[in-house]
């Protein structure tokens, strides 16, 4: 045990060993942040969710920060809500005549950016018994202009979506909304004019209560600090979850093979003839068996579940090639004379296995552990590629696979393949330093090169 | 993994005088024990395979449930079976599902048609695919799995040879110059051969492919294929590029290191020191007193190296569209054509076992203790 904190001692000595720990620090540190921000079903929940949560979010856009570095600001979304006070700008009933009623709303919001959003919604709800009130909308612009939106009767639940407006269209000369109604009318190519608009929301409506409640969304070009997907989900929430998910599934994987094969040596070695014969025997034929190809047969027909599959791939990795390193250290250890000794005090076979074959491996194990886990992090990732990723969860795989399925790299939405695999990359590159400086501290041998 | 499945370095034994033929004799039976307990190795993996594809019956279900689905769909849209009132129709439909499960075998108990799989896969005889065809047209798994081979041949092998012999010289290079700022780079870039190569092909494919625009994005050659061979060659060449510069990124680093520090550890013997106090030039120490006893060592890591790339095939493949093995058999598991899927399965065993077999069969030549037969390899 000494032997142990002494060596770990000396991983202070080794760059790659700091540089590795942090950054395996940083992903644990990601990890707890993950799970207690957001909770494991809320996760889900959210990952899962559709238009109901995602709404407000525009479709495939960049993280915001990437302002930082462009010429041209992209808009962030802007949403005005006639629900939260603070976004409403001004709201008034009159009373027209008996069972008339004047519901004005205006909705300010200012808008520096240069170039012009995505897309353009007016979200209603309405509350009525028979007749639903009767909305018309204005857009003032800021030099003064009073463009004349769309009418509607709404619904219950009404959506305005500008651009499927066919009439404002025309009237806009063809020219999308999204982009007429902010371009500055001088210009001759379309410019962004900067300044305060204003959209005025008029509903009448037709029986005393009933009201009209309005959200205005101009959806931005950038988002957040991880952008959003083509379901417009903020991918925020897969990159945090990803940690976790990575890191058991790596460190699971890596701990029931190693561990479980390391015993499974030390048992054919020490009980020798049939038993070491048929461990021999059954590690050739397992390295035959194709791993990958089975796992893909898994994850087709039994279940996509990653927790199935690390259970498939410890099962596939009990007799896996490592047991030929730990037995041929294993034989080493076997002759040496503590051993001789607990027999000789009447130690039982399992005894000696656990108590002292075992342990002396400890050094052999940990570099062996900590270098098998980027292997199964990727393993994940690899399956997720191929379609096989877990059905709920979110993870760096699915996300990468997301993007290409969607011509990402096509069509130029880099970020959506960058965040995951930078963040894949990181993992595999701090278990990988850790794993050699450790090697370098157990094997003496190659610390003298 | 690479490093715990090579054996213990240790100096070598020199052979002792013996009588040819009988290291010959021993050479031969060496050889058919090894042949002897592969074959039974890959009976076993193709059975077992075979067990896992069929995933205790369920393969067999969706199978049912979608002849069945065909069969009703045909027949509802016949014209000439309107005027079928429904038990006919229904005594038809399952006449036809019966001949259809009677043509896949799907009538006999699973245990029987096992057997029947194993005994035909192990002689090859890898049967007809329910659904997926060859390009020419052939329904024949062998053919399917015939035109598949030659570009995972292609790909890999190039990938592979290259690597092996790119990073064999470059880490004697650096055994040579050990210390130097080369040698230190190379050390300290060796973790990032922990991600897979699929992984620094889509980066590849982000950079060259999408931002420069200078590689094409995956495929064997471009569509329409060039008329005249050498314009084929060269599309061949351009589409090799990436594939093959993605293998060689994520295996070089750490091949590079784990050559050198075997060569570093084995220049470090006695016997080497001794041949340089005798005054031999470095290319001779290097040739007879460093290759040669890391030969087996050298050795296995190749042969790891192929075993990997059979496995890794798979995903590089699917990621560059590479019209190989490893994506037939991801196309076959979607379209649960099971003998495609053990057909695949079978060559891949075999081709494992090819490799594992001629490992040993090197192995014997180059290491002297497994001539005077003193337990060979697995020591």
């Amino acid at each position: 045990m000494n032997a142990l904190k002494r060596n770990l001692k000396e991983l202070g000595k080794y760059p790659s060993a700091i540089g590795g720990g942090i950054i395996i620090l940083f992903l644990v540190f990601l990890a707890v942040y993950a799970i207690v921000t957001i909770p494991y079903n809320e996760a889900i929940r959210l990952w899962r969710g559709g238009e109901e949560i995602w709404g407000d979010n525009p479709r495939i856009v960049p993280p915001a920060w990437t302002n930082i570095f462009r010429k041209v600001k992209q808009p962030e979304t802007i949403v005005r809500d006639s629900r939260d006070p603070a976004d409403v700008t001004s709201k008034t009933v009159t009373e027209i005549s008996e069972d008339m009623w004047d519901v004005v709303m205006t909705f300010d919001f200012d808008y520096d950016y240069d170039a012009f959003p995505q897309e353009l919604n007016v979200f209603m709800n309405a509350t009525f018994v028979e007749k639903g009130p009767f909305v018309s909308m204005f857009w003032i612009t800021p030099d003064g202009r009073e463009i004349r939106l769309g009418e509607v009767t709404a619904k219950r639940s009404e959506t305005y979506r500008f651009v499927q407006d066919e009439r404002l269209l025309r009237r806009l000369k063809g020219v999308e909304p999204q982009i007429a109604l902010f371009a500055d009318p001088d210009k001759e190519t379309p410019t962004v004019l900067k300044g305060k608009y204003q959209l005025k929301i008029a509903a009448v409506t037709f029986e005393a209560g009933s009201d009209l409640e309005a959200k205005f969304v101009a959806y931005g070009t950038v988002h957040g600090m991880a952008g959003t997907d083509h379901r417009r989900r903020d991918l925020t929430i897969a990159l945090l979850w990803g940690t976790p998910i990575a890191l058991s599934f790596g460190l699971l994987a890596a701990l029931g093979t190693s561990v479980i094969t390391m015993a499974i040596a030390a048992i054919g070695v020490w009980f020798g003839g049939v038993i070491d014969e048929l461990i021999q025997r059954i590690t050739q034929i397992n390295i035959l068996l194709p791993t990958l190809p089975i796992l893909i047969m898994v994850g087709t027909f039994q279940s996509r579940s990653i927790w199935v599959i690390l259970g498939w791939i410890i099962l596939l990795n009990l007799f896996g090639g490592a047991i030929i390193g730990f037995r041929a250290v294993f034989l080493q250890i076997k002759e040496a004379p503590y051993i001789e000794a607990a027999r000789s005090y009447g130690a039982s076979s399992w005894r000696i296995i656990f108590r002292y074959l075992v342990p002396r491996i400890i050094p052999v194990l940990i570099p062996n552990l900590v270098n098998g886990i980027p292997a199964f992090v990727f393993l994940e990732a690899s399956l997720a590629l191929l379609g096989l990723g877990d059905p709920v969860l979110p993870t760096w795989g699915k996300l990468i696979d997301d993007a290409r399925s969607n011509g990402a790299l096509y069509n130029a939405q880099y970020y959506w393949v960058m965040e995951p695999a930078v963040l894949l990359m990181l993992a595999g590159l701090g278990f990988a330093m850790m794993g050699f400086a450790l090697d370098r501290i157990f094997n003496p041998r190659l610390r003298e090169v | 993994m690479t490093e715990a499945a090579l054996p213990v370095p240790s100096g070598v034994e020199t052979s002792k005088t013996q009588p040819s033929r009988n290291s010959t004799l021993k050479l031969m039976r060496y050889i058919a024990i090894k042949l002897i307990s592969l074959f039974v190795a890959v009976t076993i993996g193709v059975y077992l395979t075979i067990l896992i594809a069929n995933m205790g019956g369920y393969v067999d279900e969706i199978l049912k449930g979608q002849i069945r689905e065909t069969i009703s769909v045909s027949i509802g849209m016949d014209p000439t079976k309107k005027n079928l009132t429904m038990e006919e129709r229904n005594q038809l439909i399952n006449d036809l599902v019966a001949l259809e499960e009677h043509r896949l075998g799907l009538d006999q108990p699973f245990l029987v048609r096992s057997f029947r799989f194993l005994g035909r896969a192990l002689t090859l005889n890898l049967g007809r695919a329910q659904r997926m065809a060859s390009d020419s047209g052939s329904k024949l798994v062998r053919n399917i799995i015939l035109e598949r081979l030659p570009p995972t041949l292609l790909l890999m092998g190039t990938s592979s040879m290259l690597l092996f012999f790119v990073t064999l010289f470059i880490a004697l290079f650096l055994s040579r110059n050990y210390g130097s700022l080369l040698d230190k780079l190379v050390i300290a870039l060796s973790p990032t051969s922990a991600a897979p190569a699929w992984f620094y092909g889509i980066f590849l494919l982000l950079l060259f492919a999408a931002v420069l625009g200078w590689l094409p994005f995956g495929g064997m050659v471009d569509a329409p294929p060039p008329e005249s061979p050498i314009n084929y060659g060269l599309s061949l060449a351009r589409h090799l590029i990436l594939p093959v510069i993605a293998w060689l990124i994520s295996g070089f680093f750490a091949g590079v290191y784990g050559y050198r520090t075997f060569f570093l550890i084995f220049s470090m013997e006695d016997y080497v020191e001794l041949a340089r106090a005798k005054g031999l030039t470095s290319r001779e120490i290097e040739r007879r007193y460093v290759l040669r006893p890391t030969l087996p060592n050298i050795i296995t890591n190749f042969a790891l190296t192929v075993i990997g790339l059979w496995n890794g095939a798979t995903i590089l493949e699917t990621v560059f569209n590479w019209p190989g093995i490893g994506r037939l058999i991801y196309q076959a598991v979607g379209l649960y054509d099971s003998p495609v899927i053990i057909g695949t399965t079978v060559i891949n065993a075999y081709l494992l076992a090819v490799t594992v077999f001629l490992l040993d069969f090197i192995y014997a030549l180059v290491d002297p203790r497994v001539r005077v037969g003193s337990g060979g390899p697995r020591s």
